[in-house]
């Protein structure tokens, strides 16, 4: 029997060389950090005051390529690829016929026939079942490319260090091939393509490389970040960012309609705050008739924000003789929300955003209750009751710096 | 000659058990006979050789429902359900196919065969979810007769009706291709790995003349893979002292509600006058005189042997002559001086705590049925094992392993019959075919016992050595079982009814017959 049942990344003799807190989590059947230290705090402030280097390299991975390659992406996706530019990443969803999400990504285009696309799940075969008919190959590098997030303000300066790509020219959601130079002990050059995307919401950069170049890259970035305090940093750093820039995670804050049991698990583009994403003029994808009936009556649910009044928190903590305390790490359950005694819908994650010093939640509404300003009611329990906290809906992103798209 | 009791139930078996139970905890006075020294049937524990305890028969538990593990308490009766770990299928090539109970670990192990079949399984996983949960009413509930026009029976047809019409187009269409297709060519739509493919499809094929292409045997995947799903909540395992443990918390069950037990006390046949059940008259000559009488025995031997076609309409007797019971499968139970050391996999390790399933292809097994078609036992079988000791280590000593194999097909209909030498020659096959893939299996036995369908049939009484009292195929299942007209536990003699597995929803140590015709029984007010 083989020792490791879980895989392991590219970046693991050195992650789990930092990893003091020996605090592991699952990502996609690898075991990747929670937190490096003994606690996540200096990891989350490194995302949004320094830079913090993120293993991604779980991320599910496949290279699309020939002639039909944005055909039939086209016919995949919800957006439309025929407009991406050569150097383009598109963030999109996917669907089923019934126009409900099965999965979520980024689509870079590499070359004119060449494109990468990321997801949470695998879907190869998805992939594979509607190339029928097209000159496509879809190849599947999930194991074989190692990626890297490094994420916060001084990314940039960091990155351009290793490189003699211009990155100040490099805008939000462009892809670049580069070459970065290595470390002082080991100074062979590694070829990469780096795209300025993130799962942050902050300026950061994510880096795609051959999985055997991996350690040299990562030793190269730690040594050129050190001066500008880069940090390692794990999944409940990047947890509390993710939901500050208020960006969803399939499995917590929605469910594949691939493995749905019931109608009500599943949501569509429109109903996830993607219909900006949707692109209806398109000859024809998955599930565009269902998306179409539901542009015109208008989704029943919302994905949103809540932020949670501290006032209120205060109160129904000082019914039972405490003062407030909230969880330092984000949760993931899922939270009732009421309006008027009636339950309006549900938080799925959320936490104390330590930049913002709100507390904040990622929620399923009823339309109808889903506008900004709206005052709702959170399940809490304190002390062993269940309570209700005031809250009211505001728009997403709750953090949403310049220095992202600058 | 008055016994004062209300109900007879023939036969000690995990329905009759769970019959008796239930009609004593409403209050009726119930005696069970049981021809063996010990209650059971096929779901008994025995120490076969000394040190050495087997679940002789049937092996482990999977379909056992959720209800009557509540309502009678079983746990609290000493049953301790141990989970299966996994399922490894040794491949000829020295690879194996492991199935594992942890996604990320299954995900891994399916994606290092077929990235497309990794991707697959959670796909088909909630298919198959979903076609349990829309065939679950059915196990539940007395089956509605389509060609009725009794009330009960058109109202039962309505419920159905409404169901079915729930479930929407894509599940409508995909329960209509489990009904027709073959377990074989229902796997294709969805994997490609040759060793997955068979292993699942195997479900399709157990305790039945079939092959993995024969049409009809996808619906008996579902079956099987309904107790993942439907049964008793996280409940697929091995049984704490082997299957005898469940009919042992059966029986305390059963004593506790007031039902009394009669071992070494075999029944040679059912007393009529005048178109009614009147009692039973034992071998030894005694006759015991009770409301009703309840056969756990299959149909064949219920009506056939016991009641006697003379008491029978003759379309009826001649239904019950026409069901097909064709016994396939033998049991091989193995002392052990050591674990056995799978080639791909050597040593001690997880993979030894689950099944182990002897189906590397497809062809594989349709040639193993090849040869039981035309009457000869598959000289390389179809093989599910587990290793109990490694599961409970009080079923042998301290060190040594018992190990049970399920093989098919070994045909009851053999050319030549069953004798002491075609039944060593079988477990020499089965033996030898497994020594293939765990080269020191044979120097590790330390005992061999072999069980044929003739065996079963002679030492339990299941006709044909059938273990679900008549196959599982879809004309002998609901309205059909175990014949048509007659598959709501009544029969054409009053006061006699049946409980055993060969009526709906069939075998597999499920229970549900009992509890039906228990619940029948009582709505007859009888």
């Amino acid at each position: 029997m083989s020792a490791a049942v879980l895989k392991t990344t590219p970046f693991h003799a050195r992650t789990s060389a930092l990893c003091v807190s020996h605090a592991w989590r699952r990502w996609a059947g690898y075991i990747v950090a929670s937190s490096y230290g003994l606690t996540h705090e200096r990891e989350y402030h490194a995302i949004r005051n320094a830079a913090a280097l993120l293993d991604i390299s779980p991320l599910y991975k496949y290279l699309v390529r020939g002639r039909d390659a944005a055909r039939l992406l086209d016919r995949v996706v919800t957006r439309d690829i025929a407009r991406a530019a050569v150097g383009q990443v598109m963030y999109t969803s996917w669907c089923d016929a019934a126009g409900k999400v099965r999965d979520d990504g980024t689509i870079a285009r590499l070359a004119e026939q060449t494109f990468r696309m990321t997801s949470a799940e695998p879907n190869l075969r998805w992939l594979e079942t509607n190339a029928v008919g097209l000159d496509a190959t879809i190849e599947d590098v999930s194991e074989s490319t190692a990626a890297l997030a490094l994420q916060g303000p001084a990314s940039r300066s960091i990155l351009q260090q290793l490189t003699d790509t211009d990155l100040s020219s490099l805008k939000y959601f462009r892809i670049t091939e580069a070459t970065l130079r290595g470390s002082s002990a080991k100074p062979r050059k590694t070829p990469v393509t780096v795209s300025r995307t993130g799962y942050t919401g902050d300026l950061g950069y994510e880096i795609w490389l051959a999985a055997d170049d991996a350690p040299a890259l990562w030793d190269a970035l730690i040594e050129a970040g050190a001066p500008y305090g880069i940090t390692p940093a794990g999944m409940l750093a990047l947890d509390l960012a993710r939901i500050e820039a208020g960006l969803m995670l399939l499995d917590v804050d929605y469910i594949s309609a691939s493995q749905a049991l019931i109608e009500g698990q599943t949501s569509s583009p429109f109903e996830l705050d993607l219909a900006w994403s949707v692109n209806l003029g398109k000859e024809h994808f998955v599930g565009k008739p269902a998306l179409a009936r539901e542009a015109q009556r208008g989704p029943q649910w919302q994905f949103a924000g809540v932020e949670v009044e501290w006032d209120s928190l205060e109160r129904l903590h000082a019914e039972a003789g405490l003062a407030p305390t909230l969880p330092s790490a984000a949760w993931r359950t899922s939270v009732p929300l009421y309006v008027n005694e009636v339950q309006a819908g549900y938080a799925t994650s959320g936490g104390w955003s330590p930049l913002l010093k709100k507390y904040i939640a990622l929620v399923h509404l009823q339309s109808r209750w889903a506008a900004p300003g709206t005052a709702v009611e959170m399940e809490m329990t304190v002390e062993h009751r269940r309570k209700r906290a005031a809250a009211r809906v505001v728009k997403k992103p709750f953090f949403d710096p310049e220095r992202k798209r600058a | 000659m008055s016994s004062g009791y209300d109900a007879i139930v023939i036969g000690g078996g995990h329905n009759g058990l769970v019959c008796a139970t239930y009609l004593a905890r409403a209050g009726k006075r119930v005696l069970v006979l049981e021809r063996r020294e010990r209650v059971g049937g096929a779901a008994v524990t025995e120490e076969v050789f000394p040190g050495f305890k087997f679940s002789v028969y049937s092996y482990v538990v999977s379909l056992l429902r959720p209800e009557i593990m509540r309502d009678l308490d079983l746990p609290r009766h000493g049953l301790h359900i141990l989970p299966l770990e996994s399922t490894l299928t040794p491949l000829p090539n020295g690879d194996y196919l492991a199935q594992w109970n942890d996604h990320d670990q299954n995900r891994r192990e399916l994606a290092r065969h077929s990235l497309r079949d990794a991707e697959a399984y959670d796909e088909f996983g909630r298919l198959m979810h979903l076609m349990a949960r829309a065939v679950k009413p059915l196990l539940g509930m007395v089956p509605p007769d389509p060609a009725s026009l009794d009330p009960r029976d058109l109202a039962g047809l309505f419920r159905l009706g409404s169901h079915f019409r729930s479930l929407g187009a894509t599940q409508f269409y995909a329960l209509a291709k489990l009904l027709t297709m073959s377990s074989a060519d229902y796997l294709d739509e969805w994997f490609e790995t040759e060793a997955l493919k068979a292993t699942k499809s195997a479900s399709g094929i157990i305790g039945t003349l079939l092959g993995p292409r024969s049409p009809g045997t996808a619906y008996v995947l579902l079956h099987h893979y309904m107790g993942e799903i439907d049964g008793v909540f996280r409940a697929w395992g091995f049984a704490k002292g082997g299957n005898g443990s469940v009919t042992a918390a059966l029986a305390a069950a059963a004593s506790a509600a007031g039902a009394d037990i009669r071992l070494q006390a075999p029944v040679a046949r059912v007393l009529v006058n005048a178109g009614a059940a009147t009692g039973v008259a034992l071998d030894s000559g005694e006759e015991i005189r009770a409301r009703l009488v309840i056969s756990g025995a299959d149909a064949r031997r219920t009506f056939l042997d016991l009641v006697g076609a003379e008491h029978l309409p003759a379309e009826f007797a001649e239904a019950i002559r026409r069901v097909r019971f064709r016994g396939a499968s033998a049991k091989v139970n193995l002392a052990l001086g050591e674990l056995p050391d799978f080639a791909c996999l050597p040593g001690n390790g997880a993979h030894l705590r689950g099944a182990i399933s002897i189906s590397p292809s497809v062809d594989y097994l349709e040639r193993a049925y090849d040869e039981a078609k035309y009457g000869e036992f598959s000289r390389r079988p179809y093989m599910d094992i587990i290793i109990p000791s490694m599961i409970d280590p009080s079923m042998a000593p301290p060190g040594k392993h018992v190990m049970s194999i399920f093989a098919q097909y070994a045909p009851y209909q053999l050319n030549g019959g069953w004798t002491d030498t075609r039944r060593e020659a079988f477990g020499d096959a089965v033996v030898d075919t497994l020594a293939e893939y765990a080269p020191n299996l044979k120097s590790a036995i330390l005992h061999r016992q072999v069980i044929t369908p003739a065996d079963i049939e002679e030492r339990l009484g299941l006709s044909e050595g059938n273990i679900f009292q008549g196959e599982l195929t879809l004309q002998q299942m609901f309205f059909l079982r175990p014949a048509p007209g007659w598959a709501r536990y009544r029969t054409p003699v009053r006061a006699l009814y049946q409980c055993g597995a060969g009526t709906h929803p069939g075998g597999g140590v499920m229970g549900a017959p009992g509890r039906l015709a228990a619940l029948a029984v009582l709505k007859d007010g009888a």
